[in-house]
């Protein structure tokens, strides 16, 4: 059973001069958490809108629930719950205000699916009579995903929920989306935190407009093409310089403490080639190991093939 | 080691609410300076004072060389900013504002001549001078803002989470422009959401609920903390956080 499912849909603004969406197709499975996985102008939020029935789009057909969401757009927004990147509710009602409030434009009440939200709420209900301007990020973001919620959708939109938001707070977040997803809601969520790819069961990694993979993260890693190694040593910054200058390195990035290399003749005495390298230009302390590769590694390489191919 | 940034017991209350306590550090020249804490710890407040824009409650603090209290026009002066939030006027030209800006730090207009067509030159944006800044991807943004921002030569550049929403090949270009600042003197003092980027510093401050509470090289923190990650060292540190956006 498919919750979501989109065909070859396409999105351009700006009398067609800019294509926010290009020939995308994905379906999501019930009770599936689907991520979409790219940075900042990639189309993630056109895709969301077009699917929660907010945009057309230019070609192309999409159905939530199996419902066509351009002729049964107003069945769909009866069943679907959606949290926009930009907080959306009303600052200057209350938290409890706006909770009632959504749940009344949904025929329903805050008791009927409270079971729902409750894990969520009881972190929010020390502050029911605060203002929902004056909440802080974190709390924002919990409210908003309550009112998301209130009417007991059969599929979750969340467009960057994690956005801005620090390291403990994500965590929370994903958490509680866990949990949403054992009671049978199907999740369509996404981020720019490529680290948060692997807490989905499966990913769509997206790149202007276009989806460059899709599978579950382990797959996804598992079809990277080459060994991949982590590299250190006492100058970083100079590494990174003599890395990139070196014949037998295909590629370079820096990843935190380490850079990530693969070679272009992936032999057995390579990586020993490569210390005495770095040992001529003076590097000491140097640490050479191969390791699995992340999401980010493969969005990296993912993004340097299409720049082959352009 | 030449200091650009020292400061004692600098403390920002707001009514009740003590949004920075007493917080006390140097950052010295050239260096690549993480400023994180979790959200509401007051690193916002802090980055104000030090931009010279908010007026400390106590303590006190020089930024390259003047007084926090006294001297804030000078501080602005020598200071470049750059935040996601304000950057770039999206509706003035590439060109326009890179004079604009150069223009505000009190360049002339023949340093601006030169500058402005370096500055294209190395970016790579000669063609797009004459662009509104809203027709370019978000990471050529970015990089431009980030260009403008150490147009003037300052001591210091105070980047508040440079790199939101970038892809990863863009945020790594964008790195590289930072070190090259670094490389030329100048300080940078950058917060950001993402850890593999605090690896990348030379020193990390972490901030939890008005406080500094720990301040070393990431390699010397995670030693602390016995782990293997910048992301467990943040962890650790801000989870305990009474204060919490």
């Amino acid at each position: 059973m498919k919750d979501v499912i989109l065909n070859n849909i396409s999105k351009t603004y700006n009398k067609g001069t800019v294509q926010a969406v290009s020939d995308v197709s994905f379906h999501v499975s019930k009770g599936e958490l689907f991520g979409l996985i790219g940075p900042d102008g990639a189309g993630k939020t056109s895709i969301f809108r077009i699917l929660t029935t907010l945009l057309l789009p230019d070609s192309g057909t999409a159905s939530v629930n199996g419902f066509d969401v351009v002729k049964d757009y107003k069945t769909i927004r009866k069943n679907v719950g959606y949290m926009p990147g930009r907080f959306s509710l009303y600052p200057d009602l209350s938290v409890q205000e706006n909770l009632n409030f959504f749940a009344s434009i949904f025929n329903t009440s805050v008791e009927e699916n409270y079971d729902l939200i409750k894990d969520i709420y009881m972190q929010l209900e020390p502050f029911k009579n605060r203002r929902a301007g004056k909440l802080s990020g974190g709390m924002k973001q919990k409210l908003a995903l309550c009112c998301a919620l209130i009417h007991h959708p059969m599929v979750l939109f969340l467009d960057e929920p994690t956005t801005g938001v620090d390291v403990v707070s994500r965590k929370e977040f994903w958490e509680m989306l866990k949990r949403l997803q054992q009671q049978g809601i199907t999740i369509l969520v996404s981020t720019p935190y490529m680290d948060e790819a692997t807490l989905c069961e499966r990913i769509a990694l997206i790149q202007n407009g276009s989806i460059m993979s899709i599978d579950t993260p382990q797959n996804i890693i598992a079809q990277f093409p080459e060994n991949l190694f982590a590299v250190k040593s006492g100058n970083m910054g100079s590494l990174l310089q003599d890395l990139r200058n070196t014949e037998i390195v295909k590629s370079c990035n820096a990843f935190g403490a380490y850079h990530h290399i693969t070679f272009r003749n992936d032999n057995q005495d390579i990586k020993e080639r490569l210390i005495r390298i770095l040992e001529e230009k003076r590097h000491t302390n140097i640490e050479l190991k191969p390791i699995t590769p992340t999401i980010e590694d493969c969005f990296i390489k993912l993004i340097e093939e299409d720049e082959w191919t352009l | 080691m030449d200091t650009v940034i020292h400061t004692n017991k600098l403390t920002k209350r707001f009514g009740n609410f003590i949004a920075a306590n007493e917080i006390t550090f140097d950052v010295y020249r050239g260096e690549i300076f993480g400023f994180l804490g979790a959200n509401g710890a007051g690193k916002t407040t802090a980055m104000r004072m030090l931009c010279g824009l908010s007026k400390p409650s106590s303590g006190t603090a020089t930024i390259a060389g003047f007084d926090i209290y006294k001297q804030t026009e000078e501080i602005k002066k020598n200071i470049g900013y750059m935040s996601q939030k304000f950057s770039l006027y999206e509706d003035l030209t590439v060109l326009e504002n890179i004079r604009f800006f150069g223009g505000i730090y009190g360049l002339s207009d023949k340093q601006l001549k030169e500058k402005s067509a370096q500055l294209l030159g190395t970016l790579g944006m000669v063609s797009e001078a004459k662009k509104m800044v809203s027709s370019l991807p978000l990471g050529w943004k970015q990089k431009l803002s980030f260009s403008v921002a150490i147009l003037h030569e300052p001591k210091i550049v105070f980047l508040d989470e440079p790199t939101g929403g970038v892809d990863p090949v863009t945020r790594r270009q964008f790195w590289d422009l930072i070190y090259e600042a670094a490389d030329s003197g100048i300080t940078v003092f950058v917060t950001t959401h993402y850890m593999d980027e605090a690896e990348y510093c030379n020193r990390i401050s972490m901030m939890v609920d008005g406080e500094i509470k720990a301040l070393d090289t990431p390699a010397k923190l995670k030693q602390e903390y016995a782990v293997t990650s910048m992301d467990e060292v943040f962890y650790e540190l801000a989870r305990g956080a009474k204060r919490r956006e």
